[in-house]
């Protein structure tokens, strides 16, 4: 890199940076023109909607923006996370209402047989026909299917595992024909490997009772009791 | 010049800059180059408030337009409560979650009324960790002065000695609830090192730390079948004859009907300011991010601590355009990615703290030696692909799911290409004035989280944050809910209200100005 020329050597003009080529999209059935690479979710303010429901985190990790979409040409309807997609020239997209599942109420403590009380509170869960759909809608690509699976089979790590990435968009509920919500079937599993099923840090347990007994109060004492000069040097002093 | 060309020089200098070490700077040559380089020192972005309980402070100009805007309520508006209440929390992330799951927890009635859905939150983003000293070589006094250094030894030190001691606490009660926390072979919890701490101290869940907690917090507020006011905007506090806080006026946001709700306390966690995009920084805030918290409790009379100071997290995206302000999370740096500018050299220590790293990467490109795009951004490199050259093949991805994910989409591979990164506006140092109650100088008015101030001081550590929501959520919530019992419903008035527009009057603010809150960035194109 030549460093006299700087300005114009460390430049990236990629194609879709340079150029406002305009695209042709539909949302919800209606055509707009539309800067070709910006976000579906800036898209829809771009054509003059008002957004409340449908955005959230704008950073993919909310799920508020759970989008149905079609490319130019093909069947195929495709899901996205609205903030997280370009558009691209013959698009279609409608952002997805949520989904009325049914959520089951539980008390994650007071569980006595969490993997024997899942099928209480998602009875429909081992009804699973094995039909890959969750998982095709799945816009964090977790294989779904696997997932309630092993769920039913009692591998509750192995689904906590899978589903970190689990943003709760919902999308999997409405495709899955035995009425399954695979989403919270998994929150409840995670929830309860953690809670049931996962070793109790004992560095934890020492640390709170180090504190409970008052181990750190001199250290308290002393700092506390330093002038704004001393402080400011043993803080200075930390590496 | 295409971006691979440019990023050669990246992959051409690094043998040569693993061998290298670069010191922390001392607090002076912080100091200078803070002064020098950090946007809190662009004094043109600044101006005094007019009037209020800050008057004369200086802060942002757009937070300054907001805090002297204009309620848009009717002065004939029915104050005919449609909800009573016990504790009200307004705001559905982190913090609120937790205020209002110890609030029920303690025995009140709770409602929690929040702009977007419940768990629509900058919490549910939140990468890179929580800060809590549970190493054996850490102590929580350790964790106390760590954080002093962060904010410049402005921090509140009584605010700050419970968060640090209460955060194993914290941790326990979130492991209960089944946040599923990253353990090391010994089923300890395993601990990360974060930018500007002396020891590792960050509890991480992968990088979904944020949406780990918030999946769970949401859950249980649904479990607890917690009163939900989801799309309902605060747009004004009440008050009774004697200035407390006696409820809130909503404004529901699918029919734009103002709601009454009457509250014994008031919790506001409605976080921070992304949104307002201060000196036109991109932001990685949520699309609700726009303060309002902060304009309801100034009017009602609560002081408001280091509003002059925000945080430009130092790697947000530059490239690709769609994901311009979005988080590269600091556990890339954590781990020994390093910071590289158009030249292939290193510029900072990147485990130094926000301020300074974000500093150096403006000098950095204020003095030529950034890389831009042809969208008109500036840049330096971060070089990811150094993970998996330092710890193995497969390390990014393994680590860095979500990120990878993130860039994925755009055809970029982070463990191959390095990525293009300035500072992004991340964080609200300050807000409302609170004491270890988390309660402000408003009788049953409490704040926690992002919109509460005087914690962080002039600079948060990263990690903080999710301590910061969890302790004084559960604080304001167990403190509301004790308050509530002991005290009778006050009287529904908007006499504050009266009073604040006709301070705003008599120093020539017209009630055009500026309406406030904000509730909602207007990104809609309304022509053309």
């Amino acid at each position: 890199m030549a460093d006299d020329n700087f300005d114009t050597q460390n430049v990236i003009d990629q194609e879709e940076v340079l150029r406002h080529r305009m695209v042709t999209i539909e949302i919800a059935g209606k055509q707009y023109e539309v800067p070709e690479g910006i976000t579906v979710i800036k898209a829809l303010w771009y054509t003059g909607q008002e957004v409340v429901r449908g955005a959230g985190c704008l950073g993919g990790f909310c799920g508020a923006c759970a989008t149905y979409y079609r490319v130019k040409d093909d069947p195929k309807v495709r899901t996205c996370l609205a903030c997280q997609t370009a558009v691209q020239d013959g698009m279609s997209f409608s952002i997805q209402a949520p989904f009325p599942a049914r959520k089951a109420v539980y008390n994650i403590q007071e569980l006595k047989d969490p993997k024997q009380d899942l099928f209480n509170l998602y009875p429909e869960a081992p009804l699973c026909r094995n039909c890959n759909a969750c998982t095709e809608a799945c816009p964090q690509k977790i294989n779904v299917r696997e997932g309630v699976w092993k769920a039913v089979f009692g591998d509750f790590k192995g689904v906590s595992d899978m589903f970190m990435d689990c943003v709760m968009c919902g999308m999997c509920t409405p495709v899955c024909i035995a009425d399954i919500a695979p989403n919270l079937v998994a929150l409840y599993v995670s929830r309860a490997q953690g809670a049931h099923f996962t070793e109790k840090p004992e560095g934890l347990e020492r640390r709170i009772k180090e504190i409970a007994d008052g181990q750190f109060n001199d250290d308290w004492t002393r700092v506390m009791g330093l002038n704004e000069k001393e402080l400011t040097d043993l803080c200075a002093s930390l590496k | 010049m295409d971006i691979h060309v440019l990023q050669q020089i990246v992959h051409k200098t690094r043998d040569a800059r693993r061998e290298q070490t670069l010191p922390k700077l001392s607090l002076a040559e912080r100091d200078t180059l803070i002064k020098k380089y950090h946007p809190d020192f662009r004094e043109s972005a600044y101006r005094p408030i007019r009037f209020g309980p800050n008057a004369g402070d200086k802060t942002a100009v757009e937070l300054a337009a907001l805090l002297e805007g204009s309620s848009q309520l009717p002065d004939d508006l029915d104050l005919t409560a449609a909800f009573t209440t016990d504790v009200l929390v307004i705001g559905g992330g982190g913090a609120g979650c937790a205020a209002a799951l110890h609030a029920h927890a303690a025995g009140a009635k709770v409602i929690l009324a929040t702009k977007l859905r419940l768990g629509d939150s900058n919490s549910v983003m939140a990468q890179g960790g929580m800060q809590i000293s549970v190493a054996p070589e850490d102590s929580p006094v350790t964790h106390f002065l760590d954080t002093l250094k962060g904010g410049l030894m402005k921090n509140d030190h009584a605010l700050l000695k419970v968060m640090v001691e209460e955060g194993p606490a914290i941790a326990k009660w979130l492991i209960e609830l089944g946040v599923l926390f990253d353990r090391d072979p010994e089923g300890n919890l395993h601990v990360k090192k974060g930018g500007g701490s002396s020891k590792p101290r960050l509890l991480t869940c992968s990088d979904y730390t944020g949406l780990e907690i918030m999946r769970v917090l949401k859950d249980e507020v649904l479990n607890r079948q917690i009163q939900l006011l989801e799309f309902c905007a605060a747009v004004e506090l009440l008050s009774d004859e004697h200035g407390a806080c006696t409820g809130v006026v909503l404004k529901d946001l699918d029919n734009k009907r103002y709601l009454v709700v009457a509250a014994k306390t008031v919790i506001l966690a409605t976080g921070g300011i992304g949104r307002l995009h201060i000196q036109g920084f991109p932001t990685s805030n949520h699309y609700g991010a726009t303060g309002d918290g902060l304009c309801l409790a100034y009017r009602m009379g609560a002081r408001l601590a280091h509003i002059d100071t925000f945080q430009y997290h130092p790697s947000g995206a530059v490239y690709p355009e769609q994901l311009v302000g979005a988080l590269v999370t600091e556990g890339i740096r954590s781990e020994g990615g390093h910071l590289v500018n158009a030249k292939g050299e290193r510029f900072v220590n990147e485990l130094d703290t926000r301020d300074v790293v974000s500093s150096s990467i403006i000098r950095e490109c204020e003095e030529g030696r950034g890389i831009r795009t042809m969208a008109g951004r500036v840049g330096v490199w971060l070089d990811t692909p150094l993970l998996d050259a330092e710890h193995g093949s497969g390390t990014v991805n393994k680590h860095f799911p979500a990120m990878v994910r993130q860039f994925e989409r755009f055809g970029i591979d982070i463990s191959k290409d390095p990525v293009l990164i300035y500072p992004t506006l991340h964080y609200q140092n300050g807000g409302v004035k609170i004491d270890t109650n988390a309660e402000t100088e408003v009788t049953n008015l409490f704040v926690a989280g992002e919109a509460s101030g005087g914690l962080h001081g002039r600079n948060r550590l990263m990690g903080n944050s999710l301590l910061d929501l969890m302790v004084y959520g559960k604080r304001s919530g167990l403190v509301a809910a004790g308050r509530a019992s002991s005290t009778s419903q006050g009287k529904l008035t908007l006499d504050h209200l009266q009073r604040f527009r006709a301070e705003a009057k008599k120093h020539g603010v017209s009630s055009s100005e500026h309406a406030s809150p904000m509730i909602l960035p207007a990104y809609t194109r309304k022509t053309g």
